[in-house]
């Protein structure tokens, strides 16, 4: 947990009746994922394999991404490495101001989120409109996601429609979600056919291939990379796996565990560009080498982002994503922001400070 | 030192302590007694359509609402007719008053309904995503993702998806709405 969460979290608290909504609405998601998972006898092992798939390619990373890097540029993909960031930002606005572009659409992205773009380019002109449908609603209300894969759900639909009411012209008093999507289809389809390059996080990135894959349900990151002519695709460093048959572990999970889907409506693999066009790929360290350097932290780099330890934990469902301060809030948030706090290499174990620390009180 | 090499060197001496890659080969994952009945199942289980062919295709397609109002329509399935011609569009973005749209895929998914689709190169992918109603035609059913990946052929160069069910949203109070971006409808053609 980060300093301040029992001050940010007294918002939700004391309405108890909104508690209990974000309770339920959570709680819900969580509840797909078992009902997912009845259906597949094999899921320990499924997780299982993925925790020890993640282990080798974390054990042998730089190896991984120089392959990756090779076979992406084999494929007609650039790619670029940024170390921090501010690195990341820089990389990517100069793509865009070397190509003359000022409008971009963006699919879902917590890298992107993690180094705060969306602000970098807006405050060098350029338009960058958040696709997924809950991300654009954060975005109009100029607010980070409180969720990682629900980035909405700290919203009521009556909120929401009074946000379109005011930026998109819905009538007023309009909330069911069904005609808010519409309204929110109509608004994003002239920004996908207005823009100038399309950005994506990765998924996942293939070493063997040199291909990354993206997961969405809307379609949004198709819609943005299959008009204009450029695609950037920004990933961590851990994003990496061997080859295409570990996939099929990942993506037997991910949708189960965030959504009790049996997989996401799109998993595009992306090798290079479109023809007549240009992918570039930024391969982004900023902290996670430092992770891997901690043995107590390392496990942290094989999470997938699935959300469900957010929708299972009762402090997150009772608090807001909000009230954690940090781009990933919940179970796994709090361990990745410590660890962006804590020097880099301490000469004493974590466990052997947290014990001194113990003894010091 | 380059930005590249600084990162590589980190994680080099970062050294996480080497750990085997699990042998998937002796992996034994679910497979389905009727492989086509659990496919069907999953494609509505997406919001999805499912739809065995016995006779032509052009019969079947005509039975759907979406495809016999469509004003404008494509086919990239050889023997099936649509009004307008891919190879004469030279901007995807002429593509955006598409309302109907029939694709091949190489093989489907029994256990979530997904589809294997590949572009083959191709400029104008975006049809795909900008119609307003799709279906898929395919003949070879796997029971699994793990079978799946056993048979792709990775392009070298190129775009390739799973396609499962027609694009969804549930990012407003969780109510589940399809067509978010892409199609509305999604109608899997299974032919024999």
């Amino acid at each position: 947990m980060t300093a301040g969460h029992p001050r940010r979290a007294l918002q939700l608290v004391q309405n108890p009746e909104r508690l209990h909504w974000h309770d339920q609405a959570v709680w819900f998601v969580r509840q797909k994922r078992d009902i997912a998972r009845s259906f597949v006898p094999e899921w320990e092992e499924l997780r299982s394999l993925a925790s020890q798939i993640k282990a080798h390619a974390l054990s042998r990373l730089p190896d991984y991404l120089e392959q990756f890097e090779s076979r992406a540029k084999a494929a007609g993909a650039v790619v670029h490495w940024a170390r921090d960031a501010d690195e990341h930002n820089r990389i990517v606005l100069s793509l865009l101001r070397e190509r003359g572009v000022t409008r971009l659409v963006k699919s879902k992205s917590m890298l992107t989120e993690e180094c705060k773009l969306n602000e970098h380019l807006e405050a060098h002109g350029i338009e960058v409109v958040d696709t997924d449908l809950g991300e654009r609603i954060v975005q109009f209300r100029r607010e980070p996601p409180s969720h990682i894969v629900m980035p909405a759900i700290h919203l009521k639909k009556e909120e929401i429609g009074a946000l379109f009411h005011d930026e998109l012209g819905t009538p007023e008093g309009l909330s069911d979600p069904k005609a808010l999507a519409e309204a929110a289809r109509v608004h994003m389809r002239e920004k996908f056919l207005a823009a100038q390059a399309g950005l994506t996080g990765v998924n996942f990135a293939i070493a063997s291939t040199g291909g990354v894959v993206v997961c969405t349900n809307e379609g949004n990151a198709d819609l943005g990379t299959s008009l204009p002519p450029l695609h950037i695709a920004c990933m961590g460093v851990e994003k990496i796996v061997p080859s295409p048959r570990e996939l099929a572990v990942f993506l037997r999970l991910l949708a189960r565990s965030a959504t009790g889907q049996p997989i996401t409506t799109y998993t595009s693999h992306f090798h290079g560009p479109k023809p007549g066009g240009e992918m570039h790929i930024v391969i982004v360290d900023h902290g996670r080498s430092r992770i891997l350097a901690r043995p107590e932290f390392r496990a942290s780099l094989k999470c997938i982002r699935c959300a469900a330890c957010m929708n299972t934990c009762p402090v997150y469902r009772r608090s807001g994503g909000h009230s954690y301060g940090v781009t990933v809030p919940g179970p796994i948030g709090s361990v990745l922001a410590r660890q962006r706090d804590l020097p880099p290499m301490p000469r004493k174990s974590f466990r052997a400070q947290w014990r001194d620390r113990g003894r010091a009180r | 030192m380059a930005a590249r090499d600084e990162i590589l060197a980190k994680l080099r001496a970062a050294a996480a302590p080497a750990v085997e890659l699990p042998d998937l080969s002796r992996f034994a994952p679910v497979t389905y007694p009727d492989l086509r009945e659990r496919f069907a199942k999953s494609v509505i289980e997406v919001g999805g359509r499912c739809v065995f062919v016995a006779g032509s295709l052009q019969d079947e397609l005509a039975k759907i609402p979406e495809f016999a109002n469509a004003r404008r329509s494509v086919s990239l399935v050889p023997g099936v007719e649509g009004n307008v011609d891919l190879t004469a569009v030279s901007d995807p973005h002429e593509l955006n008053d598409i309302d109907f749209c029939v694709v091949p895929a190489e093989f489907g998914v029994a256990e979530n309904g997904a589809c294997w689709i590949t572009d083959h190169g191709r400029a104008n992918r975006a049809v795909c995503f900008l119609t307003q109603h799709l279906a898929i035609v395919v003949r070879d059913l796997v029971h699994n993702l793990h079978q799946a990946y056993e048979r792709i052929q990775m392009p070298g160069r190129g775009f390739a998806m799973f396609l499962s069910g027609p694009s969804k949203t549930a990012d407003i109070e969780q109510a589940l709405v399809i067509g978010a971006h892409g199609a509305r409808s999604c109608t899997v053609l299974v032919t024999s």
